[in-house]
């Protein structure tokens, strides 16, 4: 008789070489990558072009716009970051990130060729097949633009598929822009950019004032059909979309066509450290893109 | 389900053979509390006889053998510009937790819910829990035991054998058959109708002894209403932040991560450290904003997560009522108090 316990052995790494949420293999690997290039947005963010080295491993990455990475450099830290690059990047993403703590204050110093670990994609997206045939609002606060950038990648994509959109974006002033480089490309693929800035600098010549002052103008052009018919995007600080979805329900967008972009610390970003919940909600898994709905229902959201 | 009567006189047999083969973790005596009261902890044990299988209740949660207070979820060789990550889950053979009271087994069955389901299944938890050989058995209640209220005061799956006192014998319920085939070389007999009421009358007589209550009727809508109520500030003012009630919880699971690079800069680790939601910076995000900078909203978000949110997504509590969280509270906050006052019950001061 034979008294002892059989051993469960549990595999660490890849099996199938493939991605799947219940894979015990997949918890902590991380797909190798390297940064191609860093590009200089303003005075705290960085644009960071990050590619899978494996080439299979790249053309198997796929993600939705919405959907965050976990990016890890070894021995620094790891963090989640928005996906700011379109799905049709795969695993050749790029990343804004603001200076903000270690991991980024080290990023900000880094050179391309620097390798760097991605776990991901993870948490859910902007349902943009949901969004087709109707007028897309895209609306945006500082950072929140970056996140942004993946929806507006798949509009660009894919115009025909919209009726009209626009991008609204305010900063605090000007030196804050993001994607500066862009605006024309967006315009040019009919797409309304409206920008706002609540202090501007004596060169400025744009509108100044909150981000509602865009929306209020707009729903004065716009008629009650336009709101019927149309989503809305929005990314930026708590208050920002309190009010701006607040604005939009009145005009007519319902609860469940507007989605908001929650940001917490996750530290795992598998829903097990419990450092994002909101409420008792993860936003890792349940977020971190919200309907307006959800969040009105989730305590300590706003 | 299979039943056995194993005669007491026999456990020692039972244990020896199963120690021949196996290392084991069960419940010792470590020294005494002011009240002169006896301290028990989950240690490694030696021999049969240090093993107290009558202990009343440990004040650590057997979780570290599962969820490790420091834990290396990664290392890195790192090589110019190059890096290699290396995984370890930390298990090399099974382990036999002999001696784990049902509320202790039903947390594990809580955790597994979490830490083994179909999302992103956790293998550092999962290594260790699929080579935990566990035998658990009856205890006596306690007067901070609420676990009746929670519906974990017995225990139906998540075990290999389970012993409960009925005399001079155990009643043995069969839950693996790798406990079966343990069982083999020691005599056991099939349980006969006098067994069955001898065991029903040690259930019955010790139903009675519990005392602590908490109302869990519609608590998560009550947790909804109540979240602007001025108990939370209560609370929150007596509340030290400390962090305790998580550490000796055998439910708490949330972590932080941290990266460190070796002295020979050759290296680095990822690790993981158990946390507590009381703790000042746990939601405080890059930059310094702290979404929950009051030790109230702090306090308030562990009740939510527990008896709301855990509730939400798998129809049950997080919380088995083990008392412990309020034996070891330096404020004396506990469980049925605070929930009490959720409720607008009448709370001894």
């Amino acid at each position: 008789m034979n008294h002892s316990i059989p051993f469960t052995a549990i595999p660490s790494g890849p099996q199938h070489g493939r991605f799947r949420r219940h894979d015990l293999a997949m918890f902590e690997y991380s797909f190798k990558a390297e940064i191609t290039s860093v590009h200089r947005l303003t005075e705290m963010e960085n644009l960071y072009r990050i590619r899978i080295i494996d080439p299979d491993e790249r053309t198997r990455f796929t993600f939705k716009p919405g959907q965050f990475v976990m990016l890890e450099v070894p021995g620094v830290g790891e963090a989640p970051f928005g996906i700011s690059s379109p799905p049709s990047s795969r695993g050749d993403i790029e990343l804004c990130i603001r200076k903000a703590g270690n991991l980024t204050n080290f990023l900000a110093k880094a050179d391309r060729g620097m390798r760097v670990g991605i776990r991901g994609p993870f948490g859910t997206w902007f349902p943009m097949e949901q969004m087709h045939g109707q007028n897309i609002l895209l609306i945006a606060g500082g950072l929140g633009l970056a996140p942004l950038r993946a929806p507006i990648g798949y509009v660009q994509e894919n115009r025909n598929l919209f009726q009209s959109v626009d991008i609204v974006y305010g900063t605090k002033n000007p030196s804050q822009l993001l994607f500066t480089f862009q605006y024309d490309l967006w315009r040019k693929d009919d797409i309304g950019m409206a920008i706002i800035v609540e202090k501007p600098d004596p060169a400025w010549q744009g509108r100044v004032g909150m981000i509602t002052k865009v929306l209020e103008e707009m729903a004065e052009q716009r008629g009650k059909a336009f709101y019927e018919n149309a989503s809305a995007i929005v990314c930026g600080p708590p208050v920002m979309f309190k009010f701006v979805c607040s604005m939009l329900t009145k005009e007519g967008i319902p609860m469940q066509k507007m989605y908001v972009d929650l940001e917490r610390r996750m530290h795992c970003g598998v829903g097990k450290c419990c450092r994002c919940n909101v409420g008792s909600t993860y936003t890792c898994l349940s977020g971190p893109v919200f309907d307006f709905w959800s969040v009105m229902n989730l305590k300590e959201a706003i | 389900m299979i039943f056995r009567i194993l005669d007491k006189k026999d456990l020692k047999k039972f244990y020896d053979e199963l120690a021949s083969k196996n290392k084991i973790v069960g419940p010792v005596r470590i020294g005494t509390d002011r009240n002169a009261k006896p301290l028990y902890a989950f240690e490694p044990i030696v021999d049969f006889a240090s093993m107290r299988l009558d202990y009343t209740t440990t004040k650590l949660p057997a979780k570290r053998y599962f969820l490790p207070y420091r834990e290396d979820l990664a290392s890195f060789r790192i090589h110019g510009r190059d890096w290699q990550k290396d995984i370890d889950y930390h298990v090399e053979s099974p382990t036999v937790l002999f001696g784990l009271h049902a509320c202790d087994i039903n947390a594990l069955n809580k955790l597994d819910k979490v830490l083994m389901g179909s999302v992103y299944p956790m293998p550092y938890y999962a290594a260790k829990r699929k080579n935990m050989f566990i035998i658990g058995i009856g205890c006596e209640p306690q007067p901070f035991c609420f676990c009746r209220s929670m519906g974990s005061d017995t225990v139906l799956h998540g075990f290999d054998l389970f012993l409960t006192d009925i005399g001079d014998a155990y009643f043995v319920e069969v839950l693996s058959a790798t406990a079966y085939h343990l069982l083999e070389p020691v005599s056991t007999r099939e349980p006969e109708e006098h067994d069955h009421v001898r065991y029903m009358t040690v259930v019955s007589e010790r139903n009675k002894k519990f005392t602590a209550r908490v109302d869990t009727t519609d608590l998560t809508k009550i947790l909804d209403m109540e979240f602007q109520s001025p108990v939370w500030k209560q609370w929150g003012d007596k509340c030290l932040g400390c962090g305790t009630c998580a550490n000796v919880c055998p439910t708490c699971y949330c972590y932080g991560v941290e990266e460190t690079v070796n002295i020979d800069l050759r290296g680095a680790k990822k690790t993981k450290t158990l946390y507590s939601c009381n703790v000042i910076d746990f939601a405080e995000v890059a930059g310094g904003h702290n979404f929950r900078s009051e030790r109230a909203s702090r306090l308030k978000y562990r009740y939510y997560h527990k008896h709301r949110g855990f509730v939400e997504a798998y129809e049950e509590s997080l919380c088995v009522g083990c008392g412990r969280c309020g034996e070891a509270c330096l404020a004396g906050i506990t469980v049925p108090e605070v929930i009490a006052s959720v409720r607008g019950e009448e709370v001894p001061a």
